[in-house]
């Protein structure tokens, strides 16, 4: 993503509110820039771009013409849809500035298009998390993703890793009989899987110089093995140089099932780690591992679910000396302003007590991985044990009845 | 072991196994020929080990048995408790051999015992094998026994229900035919044959509305779609109409067998072959189940299980096995901790479970799969066992 500033339009912009520097010109060029533009647009932003839009006439006599014009349209966000496998995003809302062919409050979709710039004006000013946001977006690219296929018998995905997202880009599914019908049946069966996994992952992803990437194959058993094998075989038999370097530069790694979320034990393994240690997501990974290890000790810094984190935070408990809130991105995303602002308000305060705020990509397996704990949780920088019996809880129990307080007169 | 069982009871005729020496012989394996009985993928005979599940089926004077030979090695898990959930009895084998018992007590013996009892799986004898490598030392015997009889108990398996016997698997002492080797005499048990035709068979729901999980898709000359298992419940004869989950769509019964005979009915226990019309293959996977389409199964993809935990578990991903079934999902939230004996609430909320502990889970699914009320369920994350629960 690049800054395309342009001075008419930011003028153009100025009085729907907000100052100059709320307002920021953008031009997505990659992909990945629309995952970006998905994190940075939130309801209640306005947004100029590139629009298509059908125009229908009625002249005098009551015919009626209909006709598709290209124009800028400049519409207050109600909602975002992002389309995680053809990275496509589109920003629905209201228009606000009218031109010859809208008029004010009527409805559009923007499609956002690569190499088009888009205007983005944050009325409310750019918080912390959102500049943050920015900040990232406008990093240059570090280039090299990696592919994986997680693999078992009959079951592959094939997934994209890059800095900031997993995408899964195909299942593919195929039966295999199991043994008693026969050995060749099932190497018939096998081959054919292999076949259709190999197809399908080289029309998923790019393979070419201008896109170098890993391979990683991963699998319980010796699937993946058998896998690179037959990638190598039939590269060989056909003599074809793309298939001979894709298998000889793809790597096998050992995991416990086929399913997506084995890509954890895939990152976590030490062929990958070597390569991919100045990764974002390693660290994310990384630091995951550490808050499940915690909590499995129970030694009382891990804390995970809104309320204890937000008590956490208010004691101070996450400052310096290893405290760190985790959040993932999907929080502040598509969420109302006061929500927002809550969760971007928790950060600044762990940021200003000295502790780490990191904000996971949910679109990763770490974040994930987070997403399943509420989304929230946090490392604390000393022990606290009573986080969760917090005051509200007894409320509850004052709403829910006699029933709560007799339970726990029994436990004491 | 269950290559040389099978042979003894000829089963498999001597041909066939020395057939198979040399072929073992040809890859300089030749140890390996009986075990090349039940493997008989090429994978699993060129590494060695069993990957999947086999059945086969041996009839004594009494009873007629089938047995299903289920992987260890960690990785084939998924298969072993697709192997389990079809079971009435286990054999737990462990290899008595210096270092190898007390490195498998540690590792898989633990959860494949674990797996075993979570599936429902009451009765365990326990061949205590390669006593023949430690010269028959009843000694040894006995400190297995006795190590693996606490474990055993410590999982839940009642004493009167677990038995143990030492055989040797290469010679054939003690699986069908009593062992002739002078050193092994201290022993005058049954053998396991006779172990097993001595366990009582379990109650059956027979007049449950039917539910049968495919183990196993395949193609044959009768039909375009065959598919094997074993009956959970109820009954199926020629003709019926039958819905199979979750892709909804309906089937006929064109012709079934059992043990290789065609029949025209089957019951709850049964495993059968099923021949299928009316019905495009693409509808049909291993792990889906059969049911009576007045009666059919529900699609869940969220549910609640009443499980025992064996490690920590937290709202985490999980793997969702029941039977061939293998799904991802997630623990979402635990709404309780619950007494063991009692069943009543103790906690409500925890943050974390411990093992050994009862709670009350949430399960969240990737995609909708056939589930009901009082299904046994295992969970696994990262390669463990975590848990194992009935549905709620």
């Amino acid at each position: 993503m690049r800054l395309a500033g342009s001075k008419k339009v930011i003028a153009d912009l100025l009085d729907l509110g907000g100052t100059e520097e709320d307002i920021v010109s953008l031009l997505p060029e990659e992909p990945e820039d629309m995952w970006h533009a998905n994190n940075l647009i939130a309801p209640d932003d306005i947004i100029r771009a590139h629009a298509i839009r059908k125009v229908t006439r009625t002249t005098n006599t009551g015919s009626t013409s209909s006709e598709r014009v290209h124009t800028d349209l400049t519409i207050r966000v109600t909602s975002t849809f992002f389309d995680p496998a053809a990275s496509a995003l589109h920003v629905s809302g209201t228009v606000v500035k009218e031109n010859g062919y809208v008029a004010i409050g009527q409805y559009h979709t923007l499609d956002l298009e690569l190499n088009r710039a888009f205007t983005l004006l944050k009325p409310g000013g750019w918080d912390s998390v959102a500049r943050e946001t920015l900040q990232e977006a406008l990093r240059p690219e570090s280039g090299d993703d990696l592919a994986a296929v997680v693999m078992q018998e009959g079951l592959a995905n094939i997934c994209v890793i890059t800095e900031f997202r997993t995408v899964l880009k195909q299942r593919v599914e195929h039966n295999i009989p199991k043994k008693r019908s026969g050995a060749s049946d099932m190497d018939s069966a096998t081959k054919a899987f292999f076949d259709k996994v190999l197809n399908t992952l080289l029309r998923a992803v790019e393979f070419d110089a201008a896109h170098p990437r890993t391979l990683l194959l991963a699998s319980p058993g010796f699937v993946a093995t058998e896998f690179r094998k037959y990638i190598l075989d039939l590269g060989q038999r056909t003599s074809d140089k793309k298939l001979i370097g894709l298998a000889k530069a793809s790597m096998v790694v050992h995991t416990s099932s086929g399913h997506v979320h084995a890509l954890n034990e895939v990152l976590k393994s030490p062929e990958v780690q070597t390569k991919m240690k100045d990764k974002k997501f390693y660290g994310e990974t990384r630091l995951m591992d550490d808050f499940y290890t915690r909590l499995r000790k129970d030694d009382g810094r891990a804390w995970y679910g809104l309320k204890p984190v937000v008590r956490a935070v208010n004691e101070g408990a996450i400052g310096p000396g290893g405290g760190t809130l985790l959040i993932n991105n999907s929080l502040f995303r598509n969420m109302d302003v006061a929500t927002r602002k809550q969760y971007v308000d928790l950060v600044d305060k762990v940021k200003a007590a000295g502790g780490e705020a990191r904000v996971l990509s949910s679109d990763h397996e770490s974040g994930q991985r987070l997403d399943a704990l509420g989304g929230i949780a946090a490392i604390l920088s000393y022990p606290s044990y009573d986080l969760d019996e917090d005051p509200e809880d007894e409320e509850d129990g004052e709403n829910g009845g006699g029933n709560d307080t007799a339970e726990g007169t029994t436990v004491i | 072991m269950m290559g040389r069982l099978l042979l003894d009871l000829k089963v498999v005729d001597q041909r066939t196994v020395d057939k198979l020496r040399k072929e073992a012989e040809k890859i300089g394996k030749s140890s390996f020929a009986l075990a090349w009985v039940l493997d008989q993928r090429t994978e699993e005979r060129a590494r060695g080990v069993t990957i999947d599940i086999a059945t086969n089926r041996f009839e004594t004077d009494t009873t007629v048995f089938t047995i299903l030979d289920a992987p260890g090695h960690r990785d084939f898990i998924p298969n072993m408790i697709a192997g389990a959930s079809q079971a009435d009895f286990a054999i737990l084998v462990i290899d008595a051999s210096t270092g190898a018992f007390e490195s498998g007590l540690k590792g898989q013996t633990r959860e494949h015992s674990l797996l075993i009892r979570s599936m429902g799986v009451s009765r365990v004898i326990v061949a205590v094998n390669k006593l023949d490598t430690v010269s028959w030392s009843k000694e040894r015997f006995d400190e297995i026994t006795h190590q693996v009889t606490g474990f055993l108990t410590a999982t839940g398996f009642q004493p009167k229900n677990v038995s143990f016997v030492p055989v040797s698997g290469l010679h054939g002492d003690n699986l069908v035919n009593r062992s002739t080797n002078t050193a092994a005499s201290w022993y005058q048990g049954p053998t396991i044959v006779e172990e097993l035709e001595s366990s009582e068979p379990t109650t059956r729901a027979l007049t449950k509305p039917l539910r049968m999980t495919i183990s196993e898709v395949f193609r044959t000359v009768q039909s375009s779609l065959t598919v094997s298992g074993r009956i959970d419940a109820g009954s199926l004869q020629m003709g019926d109409a039958l819905l199979v989950q979750p892709s909804g769509e309906k089937a006929y019964v064109k012709s079934l067998q059992l043990d290789e005979e065609p029949v025209e009915w089957a019951v709850a226990g049964q495993n059968v072959v099923l021949h299928l019309s009316h019905i495009d293959p693409i509808h049909v996977r291993a792990g889906d189940i059969i049911c009576d389409p007045a009666k059919p199964i529900q699609c869940l993809d969220s549910f609640t299980l009443k499980a025992l935990a064996f490690d920590f578990l937290m709202p985490m991903q999980v793997d969702v096995h029941r039977g061939r079934l293998h799904s991802a999902g997630t623990i979402e939230s635990i709404p309780a901790l619950l007494d063991k004996v009692t069943g009543a609430v103790t906690k409500k909320k925890p943050k974390i479970v411990k093992p050994a502990a009862v709670a009350r889970l949430a399960i969240k699914l990737a995609s909708k799969v056939p589930l009901e009320a009082g299904q046994r369920v295992v969970l696994r994350s990262g390669g463990e066992t975590v848990a194992a629960g009935l549905l709620e």
